[in-house]
């Protein structure tokens, strides 16, 4: 006598193994999107020159205040600059800005979190009760403070002050996730073992430690992109960022804008809707970085 | 076609074994697939087992073999959606549960069927006070009121033996120990009276004396209330004493089912000889090398074509391509061998290999390797509840006035329940922690205060193997680059070139190939992550390794190959080794001398046989007593497990002797006075006012 225990035929749709960017594609549809558009920015910024068809600082007193049209496509501002050129042009600086600040803030902030984590104790107490220090100010506040304090300095083009006004607010709230991360992490026996052979802090710190917290690490700092640059246009709306006549699109908010939107929308509308729209799309960008790579997520 | 050959099998089985009363539960043919996006896992493929009212019927399996699975699919609690069940029957009382509607299945788990997970310290929802756990399913399935659930409640917590049962109801979780809380899973599962228990490893996670007491009191439980028990479990040796039948699993399928005698004492299948030869017992003479499996379980998502065992089995054949169905050697045994008939006869016999003589042999008059001299080791922890500004702190003794020496060569053993201090001093040694107080002295040098950096040097000398081989090795860097490391910055070698060829002949000392430097450590399984931590530590060229429990976190074939290799490494290359394990068999096998600890206290320090042999201390004994050995015999003949209680907390030690509470021969002296180390018997030691 016998027991068969054939395999009964089934066929399955067998999700494919897939590389790791169509993976994410197929997961994340609403991300991959924000990715794209993200690129998109990033392009016309990195390319503005081209991509404009008018100067964005050139005045044209022919055509203030032109409703959105074929030749002004987004129409013209109260000098008779072109919006959609000005936009475009933001767009570097928001970038230039965004990317720069939340790097600084998210990179300080990380290795300060790490190095607390494998301290511990007094240096680790130190750390966060400073840490508490700039986390119990507004993240505007603190930055309206740096630059009320640092004034501007310009280098290349750009505002260091600005950036590090920015980056400064940021650093405590990567710090502490990625100090949380990192707390775990210092418990695994692969840094008992690390320090088991001797190893020097620095090693155990960057060789050991923060490979492992990339993951928080970079969740943080594409959302951080996104909150940059919102901080950004803030700033340079309330005077205190990026000033005219450089475009940029908090900028394009104030001033004589205020006056005319009633008489010309388009002035405030389309600036609004590309902080909105890149905002929106650093975030959801982040948030599906994160499911994506967070392991339990996944099948 | 299979259905109805499993049917007509199933019944001479049925009748045979349990007269005319139908079973209790039946599983046909059973399959269950998991889709995931590597590939269809085939992780059961067509078992059939039957379970009778009151029996006790034990899966026994390595981890990954389909036995944890196959209890979730009788339960339905297949992860979703990846899990299946694609074929087959699951018989409660005659009625198919997989034709249940998802409403009637609710109703049958937890009230006809409950089930004990292996993790007492997971499975309690910490943020419940116990009784209503237990009460919940009161509720829900008897449909009881508060009163009549409060009190059936009491009753079966005391029915698990936990006393002040009235006023537990109300605690937490945390407030219970590992084993107060599988007791309370237990009195969980037992609430709604159900007909079948099925317990996953439920005493996986506890330490052996806790062991002994849970499965004792399921035992008696099922006999008492004749309840049928499923015992999942990877553990041989606790299966001898408590369970009627043995069903084998390897590879999705049974290979082996018969009663526990006939498992046991007439093993039919390599693999089962294999399991149970490859863990080391306390009732045979040691001298010779554990008997290993060799090679690693099949990859269930393309699982090899004929006997699945065959690619493992020392007795392989032609023959042994083809596939292979169980067949019944007498009586209702069932294998699935193609050599069962030799296996039975005993033609198929290997004898392991004697222990490689060692190049450096301890010897008891040279200055000690390791000496450590009352060495304390004290956490101060902050009390919780102690107000929101309140810096009050207790004190954890976690290694009190601890002695020891370690000649050059030698392999000393120090076992101990857990929370005995037994890791502390393993992390004191190696300089992880600072000790409070004491002395540690490495090679005649006292190392107890020194600085990282004057301990640089000396790091080189000692090194460590840990438990777990998931969390020792950085996952994000190779195998190469882990091994690597220790040589670049100690500049062992001299450049790129002869790194590598280093990197490559450690990794053939510890038994891996040279092409395994390029993989990351998720890409290597259990025992080859630990053959890796091995090599790490080697790579430094120590004459002295803490091992950390090292193999307790593999599965007993994989068990047996490490400490072959560390008994290898050992005689080659003349290592001193301080092991640690809360395995008495394990440490018995390794050991030269055997050193047992209770709650951060020396107990017992002895030669290997001289401990084994004649136990003075009753703690000692009370450890031996409760650990199982994979015989039947044996084990029946056995007296119940005597030592009761739980351990301590460290927090607040018992006076005198930290052991008086479970001990059966306290009296008042020893509830007062510290016992003494003392040397009864040349180079035997005992903490114990009786001993």
């Amino acid at each position: 006598m016998s027991i068969i225990t054939a395999t009964p035929e089934i066929t399955y749709k067998v999700p494919r193994r897939r590389h790791p960017a169509m993976q994410f594609v197929a997961t994340q549809p609403l991300g991959a999107a924000s990715l794209v558009f993200i690129v998109m920015l990033f392009l016309a910024g990195v390319f503005a020159d081209f991509v404009v068809p008018y100067d964005p600082l050139t005045l044209d007193y022919e055509a203030m205040l032109a409703a959105p049209s074929a030749e002004h496509w987004l129409g013209t501002d109260a000098f008779g600059r072109d919006v959609f050129s000005r936009i475009i042009f933001g767009a570097r600086t928001a970038l230039a800005v965004g990317l720069l600040s939340s790097f600084l803030g998210s990179t300080i902030g990380a290795a300060i979190g790490v190095a607390s984590a494998h301290f511990g104790g007094r240096v680790d107490l130190a750390i966060q009760g400073f840490m508490d220090v700039l986390l119990s100010f507004p993240i505007i506040v603190l930055a309206l403070a740096v630059v009320a304090m640092l004034g501007k300095r310009l280098v290349g083009g750009i505002d260091v002050n600005l950036i590090l006004a920015i980056a400064i607010p940021m650093m405590p709230r990567v710090e502490r996730v990625v100090r949380s991360s990192a707390l775990a992490i210092r418990e695994m026996a692969y840094i008992d073992a690390a320090r088991a052979a001797g190893y020097g802090n620095m090693r155990i710190i960057f060789r050991h430690m923060a490979p492992n917290v990339v993951a928080p690490y970079l969740i943080m700092f594409t959302a951080f992109m996104a909150q940059a640059i919102l901080l950004e246009a803030s700033l340079s709306f309330l005077g205190l960022g990026v000033t005219e006549p450089t475009a940029a699109w908090g900028l394009m908010l104030s001033g004589t804008s205020q006056e005319f939107y009633s008489q010309a929308p388009w002035m405030i509308i389309f600036p609004g809707v590309a902080i909105s729209l890149a905002v929106f799309s650093f975030n959801l960008f982040g948030d599906s970085l994160r499911d994506y790579l967070d392991p339990r997520l996944k099948v | 076609m299979s259905i109805v050959e499993s049917r007509m099998d199933a019944r001479p089985e049925l009748s045979s074994r349990a007269g005319t009363t139908p079973a209790l539960l039946e599983v046909e043919n059973l399959h269950v697939h998991f889709v995931t996006s590597r590939g269809v896992v085939r992780a059961v493929e067509g078992i059939s087992y039957t379970v009778n009212r009151g029996e006790t019927v034990a899966i026994v399996g390595e981890s990954g073999c389909g036995k944890s699975v196959s209890s979730l699919a009788i339960m339905q609690l297949l992860a979703k959606p990846a899990g299946r069940i694609v074929h087959g029957r699951i018989l409660l009382e005659g009625r198919n549960l997989l034709d249940l509607t998802d409403e009637e299945m609710r109703k049958v788990r937890g009230r006809d069927i409950s089930m004990i997970f292996q993790e007492p310290m997971s499975s309690l929802n910490p943020v419940l006070p116990i009784g209503l756990q237990i009460m919940e399913p009161l509720f829900i399935h008897l449909g009881m009121n508060e009163e009549e659930a409060r009190a059936r409640a009491v009753e079966l917590l005391e029915l698990v033996g936990i006393t002040d049962a009235k006023r537990r109801l109300d605690q937490y979780p945390h407030q219970f120990s590992g084993g107060m809380r599988q007791r309370v899973m237990i009195a969980i599962a037992l609430a709604c009276n159900p007909k079948l228990i099925i317990a996953d490893e439920p005493t996986t996670a506890l330490d052996v004396t806790i062991q002994a007491q849970i499965l004792e009191l399921m035992k008696e439980l099922s006999r008492r209330l004749g309840i049928a028990l499923v015992l999942i479990t990877h553990n041989l040796g606790i299966v001898a004493r408590y369970a009627d039948r043995v069903n084998v699993m390897y590879a999705a399928n049974f290979i082996e089912k018969g009663t526990a005698d006939e498992i046991f004492l007439k093993p039919a299948h390599p693999y089962t000889i294999g399991l149970m030869r490859s863990v080391p017992r306390l009732d045979e003479p040691r001298g010779r090398r554990l008997e290993t499996i060799e090679g690693l379980p099949p990859d269930l998502l393309a699982p090899p074509v004929g006997c699945r065992f065959a690619p493992r089995c020392p007795h392989r054949i032609e023959k042994c391509a083809r596939p292979i169905v169980l067949r019944d050697v007498g009586g209702g045994h069932l294998t699935a061998c193609h050599r069962a008939d030799e296996v039975v006869a005993g033609k198929l016999v290997t004898a392991p290999p004697p222990a490689p003589p060692r190049i450096v042999q301890p010897q008891a008059h040279v200055a000690p390797l390791l000496e450590v001299d009352r060495l304390r080791k004290y956490f101060h922890v902050k009390i919780a509840g102690g107000g929101l500004f309140s810096s009050e702190t207790a004190t954890i003794r976690a290694v009190e006035d601890l002695s020891l020496s370690i000649a050059p060569g030698e392999t000393l053993g120090l076992v101990g329940e857990s929370g005995c201090g037994k890791t502390t001093v393993g992390r004191l040694v190696l300089k992880l922690e600072e000790a409070t107080a004491g002395a540690i002295r490495f090679n005649g040098i006292d190392i107890t205060h020194r600085s990282l950096r004057g301990m640089r040097e000396l790091r080189r000398r000692i090194q460590v193997i840990f438990q777990d081989p998931y969390s020792s090795l950085n996952p994000r860097m190779t195998v190469g680059e882990i091994i690597g490391e220790p040589l670049w910055v100690y500049r062992i070698v001299a450049n790129a070139t002869r790194r590598k060829e280093r990197i490559t002949e450690l990794l053939n000392q510890v038994g891996l190939f040279p092409y395994m430097a390029e993989r990351y450590p998720h890409e290597l399984s259990g025992g080859q992550r630990q053959r890796v931590g091995i090599a790490r530590a080697l790579a430094l060229e120590p004459n002295f390794i803490v091992c950390d429990e090292p193999v307790s976190a593999l599965d007993v074939s994989i068990q047996g190959q490490i400490m072959n290799l560390l008994e290898d490494l050992q005689a080659r290359l003349g290592l001193t080794y301080l092991f640690i394990a809360h395995d008495l068999a394990v440490v018995r096998h390794i050991s030269d001398r055997v050193a047992v600890m209770y709650l951060g206290r020396l107990m017992e320090l002895a030669d290997r046989d001289e401990l084994y042999r004649t136990p003075l201390h009753p703690y000692t004994r009370a450890l031996l007593d409760a650990a199982p050995i994979p015989d039947p015999r044996v084990e029946r003949a056995r007296a119940p497990r005597a030592l009761r209680g739980e351990i301590p907390s460290p927090l607040t030690p018992p006076s005198g002797c930290v052991f008086h509470t479970r001990c059966p021969l306290a009296d008042d002296f020893c509830r007062r006075e510290i016992p003494l180390v003392r040397e009864l018997q040349p180079g035997h030691y005992v903490a114990c006012h009786k001993a």
